[in-house]
């Protein structure tokens, strides 16, 4: 199976990445080869296997509905690359039509 | 004790000392940044020298303990923390461009714990971009060199770790390791390293690679100085979901029986297999060849599933990776592209200027294999393989109390040796990878030296949570031989 440079394109869209034209050719023939190796596991028969998520066999990990100490407003947002007022700042979202 | 000998003790040497008063901790730290100033433009293990700090810190120690010598064991204990590990005030870029400005407002755990004991930080050591490589070379400041040799790659990801312990740059360090990145560096370094059972240590505060995978663990000179420092970051944290809460034993009791008797050591044939270099299996055959000398009861055992590991671990690694670095976009911390149009255009600048290309090339892999239509083809297949995996280990351990392997399959190889080629750096990763997606706790130790003079690791592997049987085997091997009495003889620039 190929992964052409229509579907490397798709696949950096969805990880929202901007991909040069140079990595977009190294990229689409380097995944093509790796997932050439994992093919491999196709060879290996999982009928009725269950799939492992999590080692340990943990579920989920409750604690009291309490109120905790936690970072306040002005630490939460000290590495923001732009903030004000405790908010994070971006560019606009919702175009004017 | 004169300052110039100090940075070549044990970490249970130093603390005998220490807790002495045959040395201050300012004397620690002055002998360790004259060290570091030394060896570190040959070396580059660290990202981020804390040494005002430490100073101060040390400075604040020694004035409350005038006449008062009890500490807890890792007072003025001088390490070094991998930098994709938070540390509160203290910048935290896991050698990337987009945290290069990054300062937690918090501590993980593991730092918290150390803290809490009045450890002193000489620093962050160097590691591939977000813990995703074998050398050190995917690091966007620059790689880390292997003190054995500085042509050398000194592995990774903890590259930067396991060449500041070997370089005498720190007494001990912390690691991180996902399919290898203490291990593996910690062979091609000569010191020892140790991942210990998914779930023992928190990994609150470490940065998220792959989370089904993760573990923090130490990296230190010799299998007594693991145990002890192990000891001081294991247990259960409220904070972390997957940490479990199983009861953290005195992981120096362990090491009292200097002999194997009754211990039965299981040997693996895929573990031996072509590609392994010839100097690595004489060098590891022989050191099973020790532990049976020490009463160990050698037996052959079957993993065949060994041969899918490295696929369903990039499947599996990547998949993850993809789906924990999507927090990196520009909104809430780290980088932003400038002048963007909008918020998709911000995201996506963002994110291109901020990764470097293994960072790109894992996501990308990673969102293909979750993608509509691949899903069940590999992200679920390997799943599953992941499960054959695990039951071939939980069967072996039924009939084995250890399994000895190979670390590597060859010694440090030289810089842009692989870098050109993701396959073949990812397959260098075989032998280390399988504990990780079954979740068990693995050591690596120096068995030897290559004829070119690099050292070789012996990886020992055991049952979830049985870190004494580990340390215990190890120690007895380590005690035995005597390959950490070579050191690299790291000359100042």
């Amino acid at each position: 199976m190929e992964i052409t440079k229509q579907e490397v394109e798709k696949v950096a869209k969805l990880a929202r990445l901007a991909l040069s034209e140079a990595e977009t050719t190294a990229f689409s023939q380097q995944l093509n080869q790796i997932v050439a190796y994992v093919q491999k596991l196709k060879t290996f028969s999982t009928e009725g296997v269950e799939p492992t998520s999590t080692v340990l066999g943990q579920t989920n990990v409750f604690r009291p509905d309490a109120v905790e100490a936690s970072l306040s407003a002005e630490q939460a947002v000290a590495n923001a690359p732009d903030a004000e007022a405790s908010c994070f700042r971006v560019p606009k979202i919702i175009q004017e039509s | 004790m004169s300052l110039m000998s100090i940075h070549k003790l044990t970490l249970a040497e130093l603390q005998r000392r220490f807790t002495a008063g045959d040395v201050t901790a300012t004397e620690i730290v002055r002998a360790y940044f004259l060290r570091v100033t030394n060896a570190e433009p040959k070396i580059k293990a660290y990202l981020t020298q804390c040494k005002e700090a430490a100073f101060a810190q040390a400075e604040r120690l020694d004035q409350s303990l005038k006449g008062w010598r009890k500490t807890t064991p890792m007072m003025a204990m001088p390490l070094a923390v991998k930098d994709n590990i938070c540390t509160e005030g203290v910048r935290t870029t896991c050698a990337s461009r987009m945290l290069e400005t990054f300062v937690p407002p918090y501590d993980a755990t593991v730092v918290a714990k150390l803290r809490a004991q009045n450890y002193l930080l000489l620093g962050k050591t160097n590691l591939d971009e977000f813990a995703m490589g074998s050398s050190t070379e995917n690091s966007a400041f620059g790689a880390s060199r292997n003190p054995w040799n500085l042509q050398a790659v000194p592995g990774g990801s903890s590259g930067g770790s396991a060449a500041a312990v070997a370089a005498d740059e720190c007494v001990a360090a912390l690691g991180s390791d996902t399919g290898g990145s203490i291990r593996q560096p910690a062979a091609f370094c000569g010191v020892v390293g140790l991942k210990p059972t998914y779930g023992r240590v928190s990994r609150y505060g470490l940065v998220a690679f792959a989370s089904s995978l993760d573990q923090i663990g130490p990296i230190t000179k010799d299998v007594t100085d693991a145990a002890i420092l192990l000891g001081a970051i294991a247990g259960h944290d409220p904070r972390d979901s997957t940490s479990a809460d199983v009861p953290v034993p005195d992981y120096l009791k362990a090491l009292k029986r200097k002999d194997l008797k009754r211990l039965k050591v299981g040997v693996p044939a895929e573990y031996f297999a072509d590609g392994l270099d010839p100097e690595v299996e004489q060098a590891v055959r022989t050191a099973i060849e020790g532990l049976r000398e020490l009463g160990a009861d050698l037996r052959e055992i079957k993993l065949p599933t060994t041969d899918a590991a490295v696929a369903t671990y990039y499947v599996i690694a990547t998949a993850e990776a993809s789906s924990n670095l999507a927090r990196y976009d520009g909104v809430r911390f780290g980088r932003r592209a400038e002048e963007s149009r909008d918020l998709l255009d911000m995201y996506l600048r963002t994110r291109a200027e901020g990764f470097g290309a293994e960072v790109k090339r894992r996501i990308m892999l990673g969102t293909y294999v979750l993608s509509a239509g691949y899903y069940d083809a590999y992200y679920g297949k390997a799943q599953a393989v992941r499960t054959l995996i695990r039951q071939e280990f939980e069967s072996a351990f039924g009939g084995v109390d250890l399994i000895v392997t190979p670390v590597t399959p060859t010694t440090a190889f030289k810089f842009g040796e692989k870098s050109q080629d993701p396959l073949q750096m990812y397959l260098s990763d075989i032998y280390t990878i399988s504990a990780n997606l079954a979740g068990l706790p693995a050591i690596s130790l120096p068995c030897g030296f290559s004829k070119a003079g690099l050292p070789i690791g012996l990886q020992l592997i055991g049952r979830p949570f049985e870190e004494e049987t580990l340390l215990r085997g190890a120690h007895a091997y380590e005690q035995a031989t005597n390959w950490r009495a070579k050191k690299p003889v790291v000359r100042s620039a």
